[in-house]
This record gives structure tokens, C-alpha cells and sequence, in this order.
């Protein structure tokens, strides 16, 4: 288990006051003008031997991505953003940073900005998120009033500015591309890559965008040192992590821990135990609605880190783990999840448009118990359809999960989809063709 | 992708407050010069603000002309974010997460509770003109499920009776305070003994 003394986020539950005098006595903008004077690359070369790798999904390592962006200021301004755009099923860690640290935050823009050349800093709220957002912004104010932000930022000859842009409840504008076009003020739809937004970014200039919890461990990892960072976790899986953990839990929370816990550990310690038992255990998303669920046998022995979640087809993505209890109908769940996706599919790449209401449609049926046992073989097929032709991740996004349940769930999908498409037809069910057509509220 | 119903009795014109005015040139100073477009989107926030949270067209047709862009790029946007209401709401506005993290611990009968207490159909008025719902995708609090959105504020850790007490509340116009209804703080684990067995919510 972490020690106290290593967690970086002591105020997760705001137990101590989140404003600027109570962040400071928990460390927050202590020799941050002494980090800078550092210079670029020292800040650059500790984040990478600390092996922190982006806490928003895709765990590319931060310190890399950094060094991405021009060296030296050319033409064109560099802009930082950060990416608080929370709307993955089963993540609400950035949420408890934005409210309850944000001099993290804050502070880690500057270094970070200061880092890739950046005098510019936008940070994407969702636009649920109203509260948290004028939270942010009181603590934004609070750092300009000690002349941390602004003209000559913290004394570091740097000038920095902060600005908050809301987003207006599309969870495609996680992707950074979409966000930047939202920033923009245009629809949310993902650009096609490359040009890198390291080089092409926002307004066309190199721009690094950044998960709110990568950026937030920043300054950290800089005061204690990038080899403490690296000592905790597991090798190329380094550092501490919060783990949001929800679901048919006994006692749902977040946390934060060392990466590398075992899945089962986290559950009956920090969240209470599943309910009704860990033997009454269906089956756990590990990392937010986009990665497969993993079934019990694999969660026995599973450890929480990037790695050793992708050799099992799954991944540790942002780290929010929903528990699913035998109570519950896996694929009434899973379908539910399905809908999601068709909701939110930003509708430029036609595979994920129309994919994704059609493994919804069909695995609504199977829920319903209207599903023919083609319509396994249907759907495995479009999710293969939709994976891999998409512009964005969003389209491995909606199909992982489906062929997630597919792989593990395999007898009770043959169960529920036992109707015969064409000789018996037990019910009267439309075969094939679009049945959102006839449902006037599935629009 | 969702669709958006445009109301059919729409104002005539539309323009910023004089307090909005002052927001907006606000809001310009965050962006670059050339790059005023990026306003859109906050512009949007302060109408639905300013028009009792809903967005008429001639609304949009003003921030058009006051940023210099097409008719169609503020429709395009104002189209695509659920979060703009294009048509009149209560005055309470009840978004009701379903998605599966609270689903599995009973958004359902959130969901069921609106349908008896505010209305029928989702954002359908209630009778009173106090409130109306809808169903939402994940409102990023997935620990403290289920929960919904009323306006800006988050109510969590609901069940049944809880939401019905809220539900009330709101019909009164005394609307109860947001946060935990299981007393808890924040997202902390519960300080409980473990209960294993009992189903809650």
C-alpha cells in the first residue's frame, strides 16, 4: 500500500482546505522559481527519467511528448492545454483535482508551460463541470494575486496565462484534436493526424496538449526528484495514480495508490469488497468504458498498470474501474454502454456514425431477448468494421468493449441470442435492417 | 449523434444584457485578435444564461453578427453540444445520468421517479412550469452513483427516496442543497463496518 508520505494528492477529500494558503502548507508553489531557473531541459530530462506516462488514456510518455514541440520560439506563439474534458464512464478523478487541488494544477501548467515554451494556457472544462470551473478560476485568481500567474510568473522572468474555456457536453472533445477545434469554436470533430498537434496544433501553432492529472504530478515529481517517482509502481509503469473506483462496490471511492496494485487489493481494501462478495463478482471495466471488461478469473490475479492490462486485451486507460456483480445483466450493461457511443459519435467517420448504433441495436436485442444467433457473427463483424477505420480512437473506443464481451461473455451472448433468423421466427423482429428507423425514440 | 428539436415559437430578436455586454468583451480578451470565433461557444453559455436557459435562433443570428462569422458556423455549434438548449426548459433542469457506472446502482429508478413527478416524457415542462428532465450521458461522478444535475449543481449518493425528497423540493420552489445524500465527504470511502450482502441502492 502507498505511503502517506508519497501520495502527491493529501487533499483528495478536502480534508485540508483547497484554497492557496492551505495548498502552500502542503508544498504547492515551494521553490517553483528554483525548478524553472533550472531550464527546459532539466525539467524535460527529470519528467522523463521519472517515466510518467499520460494519465488521460493513452499512456504516452509525458516527458516525450513534451520535447515534441519546437525547441525555440519561432513565428508562431506556443499554447498549452489542458485537457479537463472528464466524460469517459467511470472516471471522476480530474473532478476532485480541479475542485480540491488546484495550485496543483496550476503550478504544474506553469513549469510544464514554461517547459515547451508556452506563454499561453487554456484549460477545457466540460461544461458540466460548472462549479468545479469557478473554483478553478478562484484559484486561478488567488495565483494571480500572489504574482504567480501573469507578467514575470513567479519570478521566473516567464509571463504566464491561465484561461478557462468550457465545453458544452460532447465526451468526444477528450480527444485532443476535437478539443482543440472546440477551443476553436467549431463542432468537436477530430482532425486527422499527422500534422501533430506538437507542431500544428491550436490556431495552427504548436500546441501540447495534457491529461489535468499528468500535469497536476508535475511539480511533484520535479521537488522530490524523477528517481522517487520511478521507485514507486512497477518498472515503465512508474508512479502513483488515483484509482476511481465505482460500481457494485460496497463502499465506491477514489484513491490515490501505487500503479501496479492488484485490481483485487483495490477493491477490498479501499472500496469495501464487491457487494454480495468477491465470489458474486461478474466481471470489471479496468479503465473507463472504452476498454474491455475483464471476467472474474482474470481479475483474481490482474495487476493495475498499463502493461500487464494490455497483455490481457484490456487496458489501464484512465484508470476508472467499474465493477459489475453478478446481480447485474452483463449484457443489458454492456448494450447500455453501446448507447453511449451512438449517442456520442461525433458522426465524420461513417464506420463509427452507423457502427455504432448498430452494435447498440443489437445488443439492445440481445438484452431484450430478441436477438438470432446471426446477429453474434453480425456484430463481432462491425466491430471489426468500425476498429482501425476511424480518424480518431474513438471508433476502438466503441467496439473494444463489445468485442471485449464477446471474448469473455461468450455463453451467455450464445444464451440470449437464440431466436432462428430465417426458419423459426419466434417473434416478429425486423432482420438486418435498420430498426431505428421504426423506433421513432431511439433518434 | 443526437438530435436537436428547434422551438417552434421563436422571439423575434435578441439582445446581449448590458451586464452580458461587458461579460462578452470579457470573454474576447481570452482569445487571440484574429481568432474572435472562438468566442462561440461561451457567447452560447451567456444566451441560454440571459434567456432562461434556453437558445432561440435569433440569439444566434446576434452572436453571428457581433462576431463576424456566418449564421451557419453558430448553428453548427449550437447543433452539435447537448449542452445547449434549444428549446425551452423548466426552471429547474433535471439531467439524469443512466449511464452504466449508475445505471448498475439504480439509475432507473431515478429515471422512474422523474416520469411520476415531473412528467411523463423527458423535456416535457411540468405542469406547474417548475421543472422538467432529461436523461444524460455520463456526468463524470461515477463514484458517488447514482446521481443527477439539477441546473449547475450535482446531487449524489441518491436512491429512490432521496430523489423523490429533491423532487419535491424543486416542485416548491425550495430546492434542497446539492452534494451527498448518504452523508458522505466527497468521493472518501465510506467509514462503514463492511456490509457485504445488503444491497443499497
Amino acid at each position: 500500500m502507498l505511503k502517506e508520505e508519497d501520495k502527491i494528492f493529501k487533499n483528495l477529500y478536502n480534508d485540508y482546505g483547497w484554497d492557496i494558503e492551505n495548498s502552500k502548507k502542503r508544498d504547492d508553489w515551494k521553490g517553483t522559481k528554483e525548478i524553472i531557473s533550472k531550464g527546459r531541459e532539466w525539467i524535460i530530462n527529470e519528467v522523463k527519467s521519472s517515466e510518467l506516462r499520460g494519465r488521460g488514456g493513452a499512456g504516452f510518455s509525458t516527458g516525450l511528448k513534451w520535447s515534441f514541440a519546437p525547441k525555440e520560439l519561432g513565428s508562431r506563439p506556443h499554447y498549452l492545454v489542458i485537457n479537463a474534458d472528464e466524460s469517459e464512464p467511470g472516471t471522476c478523478k480530474d473532478r476532485d483535482i480541479l475542485r480540491f487541488e488546484p495550485q496543483k494544477l496550476i503550478e504544474g501548467c506553469l513549469i510544464s508551460g514554461y517547459a515547451v515554451n508556452a506563454h499561453v494556457c487554456y484549460i477545457y472544462i466540460r461544461g458540466e463541470y460548472y462549479n468545479e470551473g469557478l473554483r478553478l478560476q478562484e484559484a486561478i485568481d488567488q495565483a494571480y494575486e500572489k504574482k504567480f500567474l501573469g507578467k514575470n510568473a513567479c519570478g521566473s522572468d516567464w509571463d504566464f496565462d491561465i484561461y478557462i474555456h468550457y465545453g458544452a457536453g460532447a465526451y468526444i472533445c477528450g480527444e485532443e484534436t476535437a478539443l482543440l477545434e472546440s477551443i476553436e469554436g467549431n463542432k468537436g470533430q477530430p482532425r486527422l493526424k499527422p500534422p501533430f498537434p506538437a507542431l500544428v496544433g491550436l490556431y495552427g501553432c504548436p500546441t501540447i496538449v495534457n491529461n489535468v492529472e499528468t500535469i497536476a504530478v508535475v511539480p511533484t515529481i520535479l521537488r522530490k526528484g524523477g528517481k522517487w517517482f520511478a521507485s514507486l509502481g512497477k518498472p515503465k509503469n512508474t508512479g502513483t495514480k488515483i484509482f476511481c473506483i465505482s460500481g457494485n462496490v460496497n463502499s465506491p471511492c477514489n484513491v490515490e495508490e501505487e500503479m501496479g496494485i492488484p485490481l483485487k487489493e483495490l477493491i477490498e481494501k479501499h472500496a469495501g469488497g464487491v457487494v454480495g462478495g468477491w465470489d458474486n463478482l461478474q466481471a470489471v471495466i479496468p479503465g473507463g468504458s472504452s476498454m474491455p471488461l475483464l471476467p472474474k478469473n482474470i481479475c483474481e490475479n490482474i495487476t493495475m498498470d498499463f502493461d500487464s492490462l494490455i497483455a490481457n486485451k484490456s487496458g489501464l486507460g484512465t484508470a476508472g474501474i467499474v465493477v459489475i456483480n453478478k446481480d447485474q445483466d452483463i449484457v443489458a450493461c454492456m448494450a447500455r454502454i453501446s448507447r453511449f457511443y451512438k449517442h456520442e459519435s461525433c458522426g465524420q467517420c461513417t464506420p463509427c456514425r452507423e457502427g455504432s448504433g448498430w452494435m447498440w441495436r443489437i445488443l439492445d436485442r440481445a438484452a431484450k431477448g430478441n436477438a438470432t444467433h446471426s446477429d453474434i457473427d453480425l456484430l463481432s463483424d462491425v466491430t471489426k468494421q468500425i476498429e482501425g477505420h476511424t480518424i480518431c480512437a474513438f471508433g476502438e473506443g466503441s467496439a473494444w468493449p463489445v468485442q471485449g464481451l464477446l471474448r469473455h461473455f461468450r455463453k451467455e451472448i450464445d444464451k440470449r441470442c437464440s431466436n432462428d433468423p430465417i426458419i423459426k421466427k419466434k417473434r416478429k423482429v425486423p432482420y438486418l435492417i435498420d430498426q431505428h428507423l421504426l423506433e421513432s425514440d431511439n433518434a | 449523434m443526437s438530435l436537436k428539436k428547434i422551438h417552434d415559437q421563436q422571439p423575434g430578436s435578441f439582445i446581449f444584457s448590458d451586464q452580458n455586454l461587458v461579460e462578452a468583451k470579457k470573454i474576447l480578451k481570452k482569445y487571440p485578435e484574429k481568432n474572435k470565433k472562438s468566442a462561440v461557444m461561451p457567447f452560447l453559455f451567456l444566451v441560454q444564461k440571459q434567456n432562461k436557459n434556453w437558445i432561440p435562433l435569433a440569439a444566434m443570428k446576434y452572436i453571428a453578427k457581433y462576431l463576424s462569422i456566418s449564421y451557419i458556423s453558430v448553428y453548427e455549434v449550437a447543433t452539435f453540444y447537448s449542452m445547449y438548449n434549444l428549446a425551452p426548459v423548466g426552471k429547474y433542469f433535471v439531467q439524469v445520468c443512466t449511464t452504466s457506472p449508475c445505471l448498475i446502482r439504480g439509475a432507473d429508478k431515478l429515471v422512474k421517479v422523474c416520469k411520476e413527478k415531473i412528467s411523463n416524457k423527458q423535456s416535457e415542462v411540468s405542469k406547474n412550469g417548475n421543472c422538467s428532465w432529461v436523461e444524460v450521458e455520463c456526468l463524470g461522478a461515477c463514484v458517488s452513483a447514482p446521481m443527477m444535475q439539477i441546473n449547475e449543481n450535482y446531487y449524489e449518493d441518491l436512491n429512490e427516496q432521496t430523489t423523490k425528497e429533491i423532487l419535491d423540493s424543486l416542485m416548491k420552489d425550495k430546492p434542497l442543497k446539492p452534494g451527498s445524500y448518504r452523508g458522505r465527504k466527497n468521493t472518501s470511502p465510506e467509514k462503514i463496518k463492511n456490509f457485504n450482502g445488503e444491497k443499497h441502492a
